[in-house]
C-alpha cells in the first residue's frame, strides 16, 4: 500500500474513532445542563441524582474525546504536511480560533464542574455545565468551517508567487453555506445521539426496575427532544444534500450510483451493482421522482451522472478519474438515511408508550432502545463516510488532490508503524471505555447527600 | 514589529504558558507514586492536579494550532519531520490523560497500580518528547531547500536535544514537586518537600548546562545573560523556600525558571524557526513560512479578544481550587 492510502486510513480510523466520542460528549452536555437546571428550578432530588450519573457518563467519554483530539490536530502536520504548507494560513484560522475561543472554555469550565460539587455557588455551578455544553458545541462549529472550506472553499485568493491560497475573507469562511448546513446537522447528530444514550441507559434500567421513578423522567426527556431533533434533522440534511449538491455535484451523484444524467430521477431504496465495475445495476426498488426531490428540491429536477461530470472535470482540471468511490457513496447514505428512519420510529414508539403511561413497561421497547447507540454510532459514522469518501479525489475540492496533500517526507513504513501503533492503542482504550461505561451505566444514581456545603476547614496554601 | 513577529512571540507564550502549567502536572504525574506512598497518598497527590490538567492541556493544542495558521511551513516541517517522535508523545499524553480521569474508577489494586504506572511513565515520557523537539528546532534538522525534512528517525537526536528533553524532565518534576508541596498536606506534603530539595540541584545544574549548550549552538557565545542566571538560582531557592514553608514563593520559583527555559530556545532561534543542517539557506524563517497579513491581522484580534479572557477564568479556576488537599477531601466515586 501507498504512503498515500496508509495516510488516509489513518485519517479514516483516528476521525470516525474521535468522532464516537464528539457526539455523545455533546449531546450529553446539553443534556446533563438541562437535567441540573431542572434541579436547579424545582429542588427535586431525583433531578440531582440524574445529573450527577450522567454528568459521570459524560466525564468517561469527554477525557477519550480530548485525548483522541489531540491526534487529530498532530496528523494533518505529521501525515498531510504537503496540504498544511498549502493552505494552513486559510484552514489554520479557525483551527486557532476553535482552540482559544472554545476548547478552552470547554475544558477548564468540566473541571470546575466536576470538582466544584460544594465549593461553588449553586448558580456558577449551573453555569459552568452550560459553558461546558457551549463549549463543545463550539468547538464543534469551527472544526466544521475548517471541514467546510475543504468541501467549498470560499473566502481565498491564489497568492501570485506561491500559488497558494490565502485568506481575504474570514467572514465568507464563517458563513459558507456548506458550513452553516453542515454545522446544524452535526448539532442535531449530537443532540440525537445524546437523547439515545440517555434513553439506553434509562431504559436498561427500567427493564430491571431499578429506580424506575428516576429513570422515567431521564426516558422522558431523552424521548421528548428525540423524536422531534431527528425530524428536523432530517430536513437539514436533505437541505444539506441540495447544497453540497450545488458545490460537489459528483458527491451526490455518486451517492445515488447515478451514472447517466436523469431527469426526473428515482431513487433506488436498494440496488445490486452499479459501483465502479458495473454501471447498469439490477436495482430492486425504485421511487420515482425522489432523488430530483432529495437533490435539487424539485419534482423534476435534473442530476448530471457520474460519467458527464467526469468528463467535465477533465476538461477543466486535465486527465484522470474524478468519481469518488460510488459503493461508499451509496451505501453511506443509505446505511445513514435508513437508520435515521428507525431511530425516528423508535422516537415516536417511544412517546406513544409515554403517552400510555406503559413507558416502564413497554418491554420490546426497552428492549430495543437499550441497543439503539449503536444505531446511532453507525448513523453518525455513514454520515462522515458519505462527506468525506463524497470529496475524493480531492483532499481541497477543486484546489488540491489528495494524493499531492501527503507529507513528502514521510515513508509508508513509518505511516504503516503509526497506523498499527493508533490501532492498538485505540483498541485497548474502547475495551477501557466501554467496561467503565457499562459499570457506570448501570450503577443505581448516586444518593444525595444532605445540602451541607462543606465545612471543612481548608488551609490557606499561598501564606505565611 | 511586524505581524510574524507578533506571532512568533504569541507561539512563543503559548508553548511557555503550556510548559507552566502542564509542567506541573506532569510533575505529579511522575512523582505520584514516589510522595504517595500508599493509594490514599497518590489520590492526594493526583487530586491537587484534577480539575486542572485539561484545561492545561488546551495549551498545547492552541499552540500547535497556531503554528498552523500563523506559520504553515514551520507546522507541516517541524510536524512531519518529528513524525515517529509525535507519535511517542501522542501515545503518552493519551495515557496519561485516561489514566487521571479512570485510575478512580475502580478500587481494584491492579486496577490502580496499572493505571498509576502508565501515569508515571507518560508524564516522562512527553515532556522529554516535546523537549527533544524544541532541543531540535534549535539544533537543527536536516532540511532540503524545498522545506521537506531529509533526515531519518536518527537524526532528531543528537546529544543536544536528547539533552534538552532530560532537562524538561527535570524541570517538570521539580515545579511538579514544589506544586505538590504548595497543594497537599501531611506525609505527602513532606515527602514534596524533601524531593523539591533533592531534585533542584541536578535541575539547577542541567538548566545551566543547556542554557550555555543553547548560546554556543546558536554562536552567541558562551555566558548566560542575566535572567538566565537568576532561572539557574530560582531553582536552587526553590529548594531553600520549600525548606522555609514557603512554597508558593518555590513554585513561582519553578514556574520562572521553566518559562525562562522555555524561552531559551524562542529567543536563540529568532528570526529563524527551525534550523537546518544542510547550510543556512535552507533555514525556515519567519519570513519564508508566514501566513498572509490578512489571515494573521484577524488572528491577532482574536487572540488580543481572547487570550485576556481565557486568562481570567483559567487563572479563577486557580483561585477557586486554591485550598489544599485534606485527607478528607479524598473518597471513591
Amino acid at each position: 500500500m501507498s504512503n498515500v492510502d496508509l495516510a488516509r486510513i489513518q485519517f479514516a480510523m483516528t476521525s470516525i474513532y474521535h468522532f464516537i466520542f464528539v457526539p455523545i460528549t455533546i449531546g450529553l452536555a446539553f443534556l446533563t445542563a438541562i437535567l441540573q437546571t431542572v434541579w436547579h428550578r424545582t429542588g427535586r432530588d431525583e433531578y440531582l441524582r440524574l445529573t450527577k450519573f450522567f454528568g459521570t457518563l459524560l466525564v468517561i467519554n469527554v477525557v477519550v474525546g480530548v485525548v483522541t483530539g489531540l491526534v487529530q490536530e498532530f496528523q494533518f502536520g505529521m501525515d498531510w504536511s504537503a496540504y498544511s504548507r498549502m493552505v494552513g494560513d486559510v484552514f489554520g484560522a479557525p483551527l486557532a480560533m476553535e482552540g482559544l475561543a472554545a476548547f478552552f472554555l470547554e475544558s477548564t469550565f468540566l473541571g470546575l464542574w466536576i470538582f466544584g460539587w460544594g465549593k461553588l455557588p449553586r448558580r456558577i455551578h449551573l453555569t459552568s455545565i452550560w459553558l461546558v455544553a457551549l463549549g463543545a458545541a463550539g468547538s464543534a462549529a469551527f472544526i466544521l468551517a475548517a471541514n467546510s472550506w475543504m468541501q467549498h472553499p470560499v473566502g481565498y485568493e491564489i497568492n501570485a508567487t506561491t500559488g497558494r491560497p490565502q485568506l481575504n475573507n474570514i467572514w465568507a469562511v464563517m458563513t459558507n453555506p456548506v458550513f452553516l448546513w453542515g454545522y446544524a446537522h452535526v448539532l442535531l447528530a449530537a443532540l440525537v445521539t445524546g437523547c439515545v444514550v440517555m434513553l439506553a441507559v434509562s431504559a436498561w434500567h427500567l427493564r430491571r426496575r431499578s429506580e424506575a421513578p428516576v429513570f422515567a423522567r431521564s426516558a422522558k426527556l431523552a424521548l421528548v427532544l428525540l423524536a422531534p431533533a431527528m425530524i428536523f434533522q432530517m430536513f437539514i440534511g436533505s437541505e444539506l444534500g441540495v447544497v453540497e449538491g450545488k458545490y460537489q455535484p459528483m458527491k451526490i451523484a455518486a451517492a445515488e450510483a447515478q451514472w447517466e444524467t436523469c431527469q426526473p430521477c428515482s431513487f433506488s431504496i436498494f440496488q445490486i451493482g452499479g459501483g465502479k465495475q458495473d454501471q447498469t445495476p439490477t436495482k430492486i426498488i425504485e421511487v420515482p421522482h425522489l432523488l430530483s426531490l432529495l437533490a435539487t428540491n424539485h419534482w423534476n429536477g435534473q442530476v448530471i451522472g457520474l460519467n458527464e461530470l467526469n468528463a467535465q472535470y477533465q476538461q477543466q482540471y486535465g486527465p484522470g478519474d474524478y468519481v469518488p468511490n460510488v459503493f461508499i457513496q451509496y451505501w453511506a447514505m443509505r446505511v445513514m438515511a435508513y437508520l435515521a428512519l428507525v431511530i425516528v420510529l423508535l422516537g415516536f414508539w417511544g412517546l406513544w408508550v409515554m403517552h400510555r403511561k406503559r413507558l416502564e413497561t413497554a418491554h420490546r421497547f426497552l428492549w430495543l432502545a437499550v441497543w439503539a447507540p449503536v444505531l446511532v454510532v453507525l448513523m453518525n459514522t455513514a454520515g462522515w463516510l458519505l462527506t468525506e469518501s463524497g470529496r475524493q479525489p480531492w483532499i481541497v475540492q477543486g484546489l488540491m488532490l489528495t494524493k499531492n496533500g501527503v507529507s513528502p517526507s514521510v515513508s509508508a513504513t513509518t505511516v504503516a508503524i503509526s497506523l498499527t501503533v493508533f490501532f492498538l492503542l485505540y483498541a485497548a482504550l474502547t475495551l477501557v471505555w466501554l467496561v467503565l461505561m457499562l459499570r457506570y451505566a448501570r450503577k443505581a444514581p448516586p444518593p444525595t447527600v444532605p445540602a451541607a456545603d462543606d465545612v471543612t476547614t481548608p488551609e490557606p496554601t499561598f501564606a505565611r | 514589529m511586524t505581524l510574524p513577529d507578533i506571532w512568533f512571540i504569541a507561539i512563543a507564550v503559548l508553548w511557555t504558558g503550556f510548559f507552566i502549567l502542564e509542567g506541573f502536572d506532569f510533575g505529579v504525574g511522575m512523582l505520584h507514586g514516589v510522595v504517595g506512598r500508599d493509594d490514599a497518598g497518590r489520590q492526594m497527590a493526583v487530586g491537587s492536579i484534577g480539575p486542572l490538567w485539561d484545561g492545561n492541556e488546551v495549551w498545547l493544542v492552541v499552540a500547535a494550532a497556531a503554528m498552523f495558521a500563523a506559520f504553515p511551513g514551520w507546522y507541516a516541517t517541524m510536524f512531519s519531520a518529528l513524525y515517529l517522535a509525535l507519535v511517542l508523545a501522542l501515545v503518552a499524553l493519551i495515557v496519561r490523560g485516561m489514566a487521571f480521569e479512570y485510575r478512580n474508577k475502580d478500587a481494584h489494586p491492579r486496577w490502580r497500580r496499572t493505571w498509576s504506572t502508565l501515569m508515571t511513565v507518560g508524564s516522562v515520557v512527553a515532556p522529554f518528547v516535546l523537549g527533544v523537539g524544541l532541543g531540535d528546532l534549535l539544533h537543527g534538522l536536516p532540511i532540503g531547500a524545498d522545506q521537506e525534512y531529509a533526515g531519518t528517525f536518527a537524526d532528531l537526536l543528537p546529544p543536544y536535544s536528547l539533552f534538552v528533553g532530560l532537562t524538561f524532565v527535570l524541570l517538570c518534576a521539580l515545579h511538579g514537586a514544589t506544586f505538590l508541596a504548595l497543594k497537599t498536606t501531611a506525609d505527602v506534603r513532606e515527602r514534596a518537600t524533601r524531593l523539591t530539595r533533592r531534585v533542584a540541584p541536578f535541575t539547577a545544574l542541567a538548566v545551566l548546562i543547556y542554557i550555555t549548550w543553547s548560546h554556543v549552538l546558536s554562536g552567541k557565545g558562551f555566558f548566560p545573560n542575566v535572567i538566565e542566571i537568576a532561572a539557574v538560582l530560582a531553582v536552587l531557592a526553590a529548594a531553600w523556600l520549600v525548606k522555609e514553608g514557603k512554597e508558593g514563593w518555590a513554585f513561582t520559583a519553578t514556574t520562572f525558571a521553566m518559562a525562562t527555559s522555555v524561552l531559551v530556545i524562542f529567543t536563540n532561534l529568532y528570526p529563524r524557526v527551525m534550523v537546518s543542517t544542510l547550510g543556512e539557506a535552507n533555514d525556515l524563517t519567519l519570513a519564508n513560512t508566514a501566513s498572509g497579513s490578512y489571515a494573521l491581522t484577524v488572528m491577532t484580534w482574536v487572540l488580543v479578544v481572547l487570550l485576556p479572557v481565557v486568562l481570567l477564568y483559567q487563572g479563577w479556576t486557580y483561585h477557586v481550587f486554591r485550598r489544599r488537599i485534606t485527607a478528607a477531601d479524598l473518597g471513591d466515586e
